[in-house]
């Protein structure tokens, strides 16, 4: 085993950066952009010059203007004062799966022959692009046991809505969609969950956990009925709980004449090991940038993969991935009347499809099922150092396994020592790791932490974090203020003003807004 | 357990250590933990999928061989656009875009992840300036969800459910937009176009003015590539009205074309993957809603908002998030929409190419964008049987080209000019079949006067 080393004299960059507003020197440029030659400008001449007035722009856009090396230094700055998940044990923000984002991935993306593909190209120039978005597919299919799979929603709200939208586009088809015009999901599902399915028009039921923690089949008994559209569940819940009577509910909810979505999110830990049509769901989606290894983006791209039994894929968005079997050439197919229409533009985030494709041809068929099993053991791993940590508990589900994560309570320890979850997730970034997640609101688990190893953290990673939290705890009863005032090594200090962000006389999300509420600088 | 394979991404498939942590944990094998998964509801073969490629060379090998079964707009000559644009990516973003610190970050507090938010804050500003509008998002998906979003905000501020959208915008948009707006705005009415200009008929845009209209939507340029000489005129009926103007716009173009937040537009949409994010098959798309920052507007955003607040430092400056009851992650179905992961690396892309062109660049890339495609529309019109531009109306990348005169239809033109290593324009035959066997030509930064010529050669052998 390599060396477990808590990071004590760590200290994230602090560039103390100005705005890149603030660096500008009127006349300096970053970078000239091509210019058409001679003859084009002779034969057409200023052909902006001839727009009417009132389209024309009558002041140049007060963007900034700095030289290229100082741009590209700022940026750079910017960057050492992020934390991301390839730089750190970022088994942090539990739920999101952070694992290795293969830097080879990153390579053919980049390459030009996918970087300056236009989707609108005569799908036979596109043949090995579509080639990875049908394989991928079958993948899908294969570890979900679902029928069909669109990959165009850019994100795992996006593909709820997608679900919710099909749901819709079902019930009015069949004149009950002003009858059945409720969604039943469960508090410890994501909030999208609750909040697509509202945007696509549907009233929502939120059951609330048993006091063991698992999900409440008589509370769901007693709310669907002839007004339930659907159920919007995830499983394993984001407490890692397993409701293990998953296709119980399903049942409920058919026998209601209800629809059933599986929200996927944590479905990492479940590749080879169980597929939700097998609990009887009718429509799932993955988290293609969480399962599937394709990078975050600081919050995007990202793909959310929805998939249906077969009698809702012709609700799906257009266009759909197609093999001629004859020829074996892939094709996209527009002609779907019945479709929900479009969701995202084009296919989607080909990138993010693209690496996960490569991910999981690189994995093979027993590297998925390792994945998941390392990611339960990971957690269970971690579990066994955490729960020592005084002041700590993991409610619910007592002598129950949890799965790929776990959610915390630091009630015990908040009660002790007046130090929260919000103050023990800054001091954490004191340590070279990220600041964890707690929970989405409301919070049902007092003083939450929700920590997800998955599979990519090494047995050094998880003792250098228990190590860390113990740490912390320990500060949190000998040195409260410490902990309360952190961060002290990130590359910004603790915020001074969190009431200003919801007032708007002074919040800003742009310069210009700032200089006009705060004064020019 | 699986047979002991040992992954380079998976560290403790070593047998050695499994078993250790085996032990510690105090299970005799992972299925102790699995039990928590009912015995039927267990998947009990092996999964048929590809692979594995063990090796890191023979996944590129793989998977280069796949991009060399097709074409792209490097190898080829392309002009195609509706959305998605080539147009030119420095290095500087690319460089940025691909750091692991941005690209592999998340949802990080503003402390350990601060560049994160400051590049997205000064990402936002750029628009601002641009858009001269103070309130810019953090990037949704793309277009199509950011105007669909602008349909929902406008409707929730105007307490009405009725939108009208100039009928040249794309089709595809408006797909989603219906979509996504169904249940707060479920009535969507076309205003008629001008057939010769391609531009919003006025008189059809009044008459359909009421007091049901929560918005009207527009874009400028078109989607057939328009530039609405109308705007003012357009803010004014509307606003009397009691509705809310919302535009989407082509950033790249705000160099030469007037600011939306100049004409009076309430809320300005569009795309920001042409700032500088490759194309990617389309997935490079990335949408913007700005609005001026009143609260009426800001508190009906169901982005996120990352706001300029002061730390415990003096001068630091430091972020955080703006209004976040708002938004779903706090209110789950109070919220205004749904928030998720989206688009914001694009954001930070967009931010350093803004940074990089300032605004004397904006102003010579437009210029420059207008002059190749006036000069192309030029060398097409006088072909034989080849209308261009089709529609009377100023177009800044994008215009339509007729070769209903020709006797070909695109279809067959295009196949001819793919043949010669040329991507034709967008066949719009289907798309808009009301303008015959037309298409719809991008041209941008990238088309050297070669590559038009090229284009007007080839289409000279084909036609």
């Amino acid at each position: 085993m390599g060396i477990v080393k808590v990071r004590k004299n760590y200290h994230q960059a602090r560039w103390d950066e100005p705005m890149i507003m603030e660096m500008s020197t009127p006349g300096v440029r970053g970078i000239i952009p091509p210019e058409p030659e001679a003859e084009i400008v002779d034969a057409v001449g200023d052909v902006a010059g001839k727009l009417p007035a009132s389209v024309r722009r009558k002041t140049p856009p007060a963007l900034p203007e700095v030289d290229q090396k100082r741009v590209l230094s700022h940026f750079l700055h910017l960057s050492q004062e992020t934390l991301g998940s390839n730089l750190n044990p970022d088994l942090s923000q539990g739920t999101c799966t952070m694992k290795y984002n293969p830097r080879v991935n990153e390579d053919l993306v980049m390459d030009p022959r996918f970087a300056y593909v236009h989707p609108w190209q005569d799908d036979e120039t596109m043949q090995g692009i579509l080639h990875m978005y049908w394989t991928f597919e079958q993948i899908l299919k294969e570890v979900s046991g679902m029928d069909r799979f669109t990959l165009q929603p850019g994100g795992g709200a996006h593909a709820v809505f997608t679900a919710a939208s099909i749901i819709r586009a079902y019930w009015r088809d069949r004149g009950e969609l002003e009858q059945r015009n409720e969604v039943v999901t469960t508090m410890f599902s994501h909030p999208c969950d609750a909040a697509s399915p509202h945007t696509a028009g549907f009233k929502i039921v939120t059951l609330m956990p048993k006091e063991d923690g698992y999900p409440d089949l008589d509370a769901l008994k007693a709310v669907v009925g002839p007004h339930t559209a659907a159920v919007h569940i995830t499983n394993p819940e984001d407490t890692g709980i397993y409701n293990p009577l998953i296709d119980k509910f399903v049942e409920v909810v058919h026998d209601a004449g209800g629809i059933c979505f599986n929200d996927q999110a944590n479905g990492n830990v479940l590749l080879g090991i169980a597929r939700t049509r097998d609990a009887g769901f009718d429509l799932c989606h993955f988290n293609v940038h969480k399962t599937f290894s394709s990078p975050h983006g600081g919050s995007g791209p990202g793909t959310g993969a929805m998939g249906c039994r077969d009698e809702f894929s012709k609700y799906l968005p257009y266009p759909t991935v197609e093999k001629d079997e004859k020829t074996g050439k892939y094709y996209l197919d527009y002609d779907r009347p019945e479709s929900v229409g479009k969701i995202k533009a084009f296919l989607g985030s080909a990138g993010v499809v693209f690496r996960a494709y490569a991910w999981c041809v690189m994995m093979g068929p027993d590297g998925l099922r390792e994945t998941a099993e390392m990611s339960a053991l990971n957690n269970n791993y971690l579990m066994s150092m955490v729960e020592k940590i005084k002041g700590i508990s993991h409610p619910y589900a007592e002598g129950h396994r949890r799965l790929e994560e776990c959610r915390w309570s630091w009630e015990q320890l908040t009660q002790e020592t007046g130090v929260g979850t919000d103050d023990i997730l800054r001091r954490v970034g004191d340590f070279g790791m990220q600041h964890y997640w707690s929970s989405h609101h409301p919070w049902v688990v007092p003083e939450p932490m929700t920590l997800e190893p998955c599979e990519t953290f090494s047995i050094e990673d998880l003792e250098e974090y228990a190590q860390v939290l113990e740490i912390v705890a320990r500060e949190a009863y000998e040195d409260p203020e410490t902990v309360k005032n952190a961060p002290h090594k990130c590359s910004a200090h603790k915020r001074a003003a969190e009431e200003e962000l919801d007032d708007p006389a002074k919040w800003a999300t742009t310069w210009k807004a700032y200089q006009r509420k705060h004064g020019k600088k | 357990m699986a047979e002991a394979e040992v992954y380079p991404y998976i560290p403790n498939s070593v047998p050695e250590v499994k078993q250790k942590m085996l032990d510690t944990i105090g299970i005799e094998s992972v299925e102790d933990i699995y039990k928590e998964i009912p015995d039927h509801l267990r998947f009990k073969r092996r999964l048929d999928t590809p692979g594995p490629i063990r090796s890191e060379y023979a996944l590129r090998r793989h998977c280069e061989e796949l991009l060399d079964d097709g074409a792209d707009c490097r190898r080829y000559i392309g002009f195609l656009g509706g959305g998605i644009y080539d147009h030119f990516c420095p290095s500087v973003v690319t460089t940025i875009m691909e750091r692991d610190e941005f690209l592999t970050s998340y949802v990080g507090d503003a402390y350990a992840d601060h560049g994160k938010w400051q590049a997205q804050f000064e990402y936002a500003s750029c628009m601002a300036e641009l858009l001269e509008m103070d309130m810019v998002n953090t990037p949704t998906y793309d277009w199509g969800m950011a105007s669909a979003t602008a349909i929902r905000m406008a409707g929730r501020i105007a307490g009405r459910d009725h939108a009208l959208y100039a009928g040249n915008i794309s089709p595809d948009r408006l797909s989603c937009m219906k979509n996504y707006a169904w249940s707060a705005v479920p009535t969507f009415t076309e205003v008629a176009i001008d057939e010769k200009s391609g531009l919003v008929d006025l008189a059809d845009l009044k008459a359909k003015l009421d007091d049901t209209v929560a918005v009207f939507y527009f874009e400028t340029p078109s989607f057939l590539g328009g530039i609405e000489t109308q705007c003012a005129e357009i803010v004014k009926a509307v606003h009397d009205a009691g509705a809310q103007v919302a535009v989407g716009v082509d950033p790249m173009s705000l160099g030469v074309l007037e600011a939306p937040g100049v004409y009076g537009a309430d809320i300005a949409v569009g795309d920001i993957q042409g700032l500088g994010v490759p194309m990617q098959c389309g997935g490079g798309a990335g949408g913007f809603v700005a609005t001026q920052d009143e609260p009426k507007y800001t508190g009906e955003v169901p982005s996120l908002l990352f706001g300029l607040t002061p730390t415990i430092v003096e001068g630091e400056y430091g972020f955080g998030e703006v209004f976040f009851e708002r938004t779903s992650y706090a209110s789950r179905e109070k919220a205004k929409d749904f928030l998720g992961t989206m688009a914001q690396l694009h954001g930070i892309g967009a931010g350093v190419y803004l940074s990089l062109m300032g605004p004397q660049g904006m102003v010579e890339i437009g210029e420059g964008i207008m002059q190749r495609s006036a000069y192309l529309a030029g060398q097409l019109d006088a072909l034989p049987g080849v209308s261009a531009p089709k529609l009377s109306a100023p177009f800044f990348k994008e215009f339509v080209v007729d070769f209903g005169g020709t006797g070909k239809t695109v279809a067959e033109i295009n196949k001819a000019l793919l043949e010669k290593k040329i991507f034709g324009g967008k066949d719009l035959s289907t798309m808009c079949p009301d303008l015959g066997q037309s298409a719809l030509y991008c041209v941008t930064e990238v088309h050297t006067k070669s590559d038009l010529d090229c284009l007007v050669a080839a289409l000279k052998e084909i036609l």
